[in-house]
């Protein structure tokens, strides 16, 4: 189990550092100049090029890589090229956020996605499933801001049950929370829907049927504990997906999270803050993947850490 | 005689199809008495299991439904009975085991939660209680280390183990009847002598009646008292098992039993001059590591095959046998390169270790394989025409009319008309497309097949129909034949010689009557005995002596001790 650890983390770390060379070398690609940017649209040819030498954007780009690298081995994450503040800082004061949205949200689809799911398949080819399906495909389909704003139009502006944007209340981030977790909870009842369908066909779902149970105690001590499994490893991915929906989510909302941050650093090319986020993101990924790893043999007895 | 504990009457079971409803089970009718054992025995198709479900009321809804008749439970109609009473009588007054040990438990739950699961639905003892019940009953049934079995999952135990377990969650309310639907045909050949073994001794014990389902005409001689043959949802006959088999009465029922391979009555086989080797293999070995630790290194090895030689020659059949994990497909599999292996086979002389995909290609045109499944080895959205037609395009024997004129030819070689190659496998019986699988591998002429149990899956009738087949395809082209199998009375039929393995090694090996009439070894010895002889006239076998099987992993650095053979009489060998 600790070698599978120790295994396991080595590889996260080769991840990690794979994907600050990738993003590196996009960012170095990039036709956008950061120190045009900075310097604003007015400044002679010769500020900019000041500001190019001061940022060290003139060196080969190995030169500045490793430059990145070794002072992200030492916790520097950079300053951010506009904001006048570490990256660190900014990301550390918007990460809670993020990861409360986060949380919530895969909560909610959890639950929606996976009731939905539970309750298709127990009505295979009725109308309830029919109908449910209908539901799950339209959640996948529609795009997010779409949702979003459509959210926001019913429940805050014309009933007025939640504020229409911010952070603070727990009612804040319910609406967020749903449009994040909308589209997770297609992906999941389709699943969850599929893996029970299997399940029920088993031949233990049959002994337990002769050992005369019930049918609640079938679907919920033999049913949906095997159709589970493959939805767990399904969560550890998950995180990525929704790295791409906060970006989109947090807009519409105004939720301050790290969406936010990297939509801002984007737009302006400000490269220490993007290369901030995407490695806390891509943190965030591998974390939940090697999560979902540890998390199986625990309810799988089957699978062995090895 | 005493009140049937059991009785159906004109039971009748419908499926709905896109074509409406058919009747696949039409008006059975049987008494089960205390402490007997009826075999309902069939071919596939027979609706000998639908019988099973319909009196445990399992029948899938909606497509299934009982169109008619009476099952009575002592008083109590079980037909039309409420969910909430049936749920009463389940495993509590009738249970059932069934075919696929492998797949019948929860993988997430130890055996203990399983077992005790049992027990307190019913309520046939106390929570506290509960756990040295499950314990007594898994002694009941003789697993070994009851104490650690009740704390396993499922995956940690061998197949007879777990058929085992599911006999313990079956008798735990101590039932009426027992239904036990092909409950050995999963099984390797010993261990369905325990378990049937352990079946007639829990009869005794509690007297039980026993409602036996199979297709196997030994496990019915073996085990009944009296037997009802199906065919079609029809019953062709019901008769005591003696005179069943003394004396059958229908058409149906002589056919059948003379379908039945019976070990030691096959016919001499035809002495068969030296020819030139096809095949020659030395020191085989075949071995797949298991991988851990930090950096993933090998840290032990499946010793799936040790050390094996043989050889064949043209026109002769090499039957490879043993039980499950001893090896024998993985040669198959090595011979095609499909597994990696180390040693020196030479395919018609030619040396192929080492050889790449490409030098690989001429040699599989004279090795072909037959795989069991005849179903799963064809592609479901191809026409049979194409799949057959595949290998001459790949090899680039053929194109064009001469395609066609040669696919159709194989096809009326494998006794199907060349009319059927527009159409798809689930067209199809398991015979015909055991028979496409034949036409597909004949269609390199190969000089060697691999037929990896390949009748294993299919009924008696056929499985007799396909071995014709195999064996004129023989006569006429002097085929050779790796025969690789489990069915010991099927290699008498087949085979010129006979290879024993165990654990990866060869442990036996001789001419067929050498090693099945005079087996040196003591596995191959054990192995003959457990095979269930379709003579109820026989004794049946008392206690059968069970061995642990050994594993073939070790450690990295470690290796099997590896077995000699000596030659106990002329070309017979035998390991000491």
């Amino acid at each position: 189990m600790q070698a599978y650890l120790v295994r396991r983390l080595l590889e996260s770390a080769l991840i990690l550092l794979g994907i600050t060379l990738v993003t590196f070398i996009l960012l170095y690609l990039v036709p956008a100049d950061p120190a045009r940017q900075i310097a604003g649209r007015s400044a002679t040819a010769e500020t900019v090029q000041n500001i190019r030498d001061q940022l060290g954007l003139n060196d080969p780009f190995f030169v500045q890589y490793w430059r990145y690298l070794t002072s992200l081995l030492q916790g520097d994450m950079g300053r951010s090229y506009l904001q006048r503040a570490e990256v660190s800082e900014l990301i550390a004061a918007r990460l809670p956020a993020s990861l409360l949205l986060m949380v919530a949200a895969i909560v909610t689809e959890l639950i929606l996605g996976l009731t939905i799911g539970i309750v298709a398949a127990l009505r295979r080819n009725r109308p309830a499933d029919h109908g449910l399906m209908i539901f799950s495909f339209v959640s996948i389909s529609a795009p997010q801001f779409v949702i979003g704003i459509l959210l926001l139009y019913v429940f805050a502006v014309q009933l007025g049950w939640f504020p229409i944007g911010g952070y603070g209340t727990f009612a804040h981030i319910v609406l967020p929370a749903i449009t994040l977790g909308f589209l997770g909870a297609g992906w999941y009842s389709r699943m969850m829907r599929s893996s029970m369908i299997d399940v029920l066909g088993q031949d233990f779902v049959r002994t337990a049927h002769a050992k005369g149970l019930g049918k609640a105690r079938i679907v919920l001590r033999h049913v949906i504990p095997n159709a589970i499994l493959p939805i767990i490893a399904m969560i550890g991915i998950d995180i990525g997906l929704f790295m791409s929906g906060i970006v989109v989510v947090e807009s519409v909302f105004g939720w301050p999270g790290i969406g936010q941050l990297a939509w801002q650093a984007i737009q302006r090319v400000d490269i220490p803050v993007i290369m901030g986020v995407t490695m806390v993101s891509a943190t965030a990924i591998v974390l939940g993947n090697l999560l979902a790893d540890l998390v199986a043999p625990l309810i799988d007895p089957r699978i062995k850490t090895k | 005689m005493s009140q049937p504990v059991l009785t159906v009457r004109d039971l009748s079971v419908q499926v709905a199809t896109p074509s409406g409803a058919q009747t696949v089970l039409d008006r059975l009718g049987f008494d089960l008495h205390a402490g007997e054992t009826l075999c309902l025995a069939g071919e596939s198709g027979s609706g000998k299991s639908m019988t099973a479900l319909a009196i445990m009321g399992l029948l899938p809804k909606p497509m299934c439904r009982i169109a008619g008749g009476s099952i009575k439970l002592g008083e109590t109609e079980l037909v039309g009975l409420a969910d909430a009473q049936y749920r009463r009588i389940r495993t509590e007054r009738i249970a059932m085991i069934f075919q696929e040990p492998m797949t019948s438990l929860n993988p997430l739950m130890t055996v203990r939660q399983q077992l005790v699961e049992a027990l307190l639905q019913h309520d046939a003892c106390s929570h506290a209680e509960a756990p040295r019940r499950a314990l007594q009953l898994l002694r009941d049934v003789q697993l070994t280390e009851p104490e650690r079995r009740l704390k396993q999952y499922p995956h940690e135990l061998s197949g007879g183990m777990r058929q085992r377990v599911m006999i313990a969650i079956a008798l735990a309310c101590d039932p009426e009847v027992l239904i036990a639907d092909e409950p050995t045909t999963a099984l390797d050949v010993t261990v369905q002598a325990e378990i049937l073994d352990l079946i007639r001794k829990l009869q005794r014990d509690h007297g039980t009646a026993v409602l036996m389902i199979t297709h196997d005409m030994g496990v019915v001689a073996e085990m009944a008292d009296r037997v009802v043959i199906l065919r079609h949802g029809q019953e062709m006959e019901s008769a005591p098992v003696r005179d069943l088999f003394a004396a059958p009465q229908s058409d149906y029922a002589r056919e059948l039993l003379a379908a039945v391979p019976r070990l030691g009555t096959a016919p001499p086989r035809r002495e068969k001059p030296a020819a030139e080797p096809v095949l020659e293999v030395e020191g085989l070995t075949v071995r797949f590591p298991i991988r851990g630790g930090v950096l993933n290194r090998v840290q032990a090895q499946v010793h799936a095959v040790e050390n094996v030689s043989f050889q064949i020659g043209a026109g002769e059949t090499l039957a490879l046998v043993g039980e499950s994990g001893c090896g024998k497909s993985t040669i198959g599999k090595a011979l095609l390169g499909l597994a990696p292996w180390t040693g020196s086979v030479k395919v018609a002389s030619q040396q192929t270790q080492g050889l790449g995909p490409a030098a690989m290609k001429p040699v599989r045109r004279v090795i072909q394989m037959v795989f069991q499944d005849p179903g799963a080895s064809l592609d479901a959205r191809m026409t049979v025409g194409e799949q057959v037609a595949e290998p001459l395009q790949i090899h680039s024997l053929a194109s064009g009319s001469e395609l066609s004129d040669r696919v159709a030819h194989l096809f009326r070689r494998v006794g199907l008309s060349p009319d059927m190659m527009a159409r798809f496998p689930h067209e199809f019986s398991g015979g015909q497309r055991q028979r496409i699988n034949i036409a597909r591998a004949l269609s390199l002429s190969p000089r060697l097949i691999v037929a990896d149990e390949s009748v294993s899956a299919l009924d008696v009738s056929v499985q007799a129909q396909v071995l014709d087949l195999l064996q004129e395809i023989q006569d006429e082209d002097g085929l050779a034949f790796l025969f690789i199998s489990h069915d010991m009375a099927v290699v008498e039929q087949v085979a010129d010689r006979v290879m024993v393995m165990r654990l990866g090694q060869v442990v036996e090996e001789g001419r067929r009557d050498a090693v099945l009439r005079d087996p040196r070894h003591a596995y191959t010895r054990r192995l003959l005995s457990a095979v269930p002889q379709p003579d109820p006239t026989r004794p049946r076998p008392d206690r059968i002596e069970t061995e642990a099987l050994g594993s073939p992993v070790y450690p990295v650095g470690q290796r099997p001790e590896l077995l000699r053979l000596t030659e106990v009489a002329k070309g017979h060998f035998a390991a000491e």
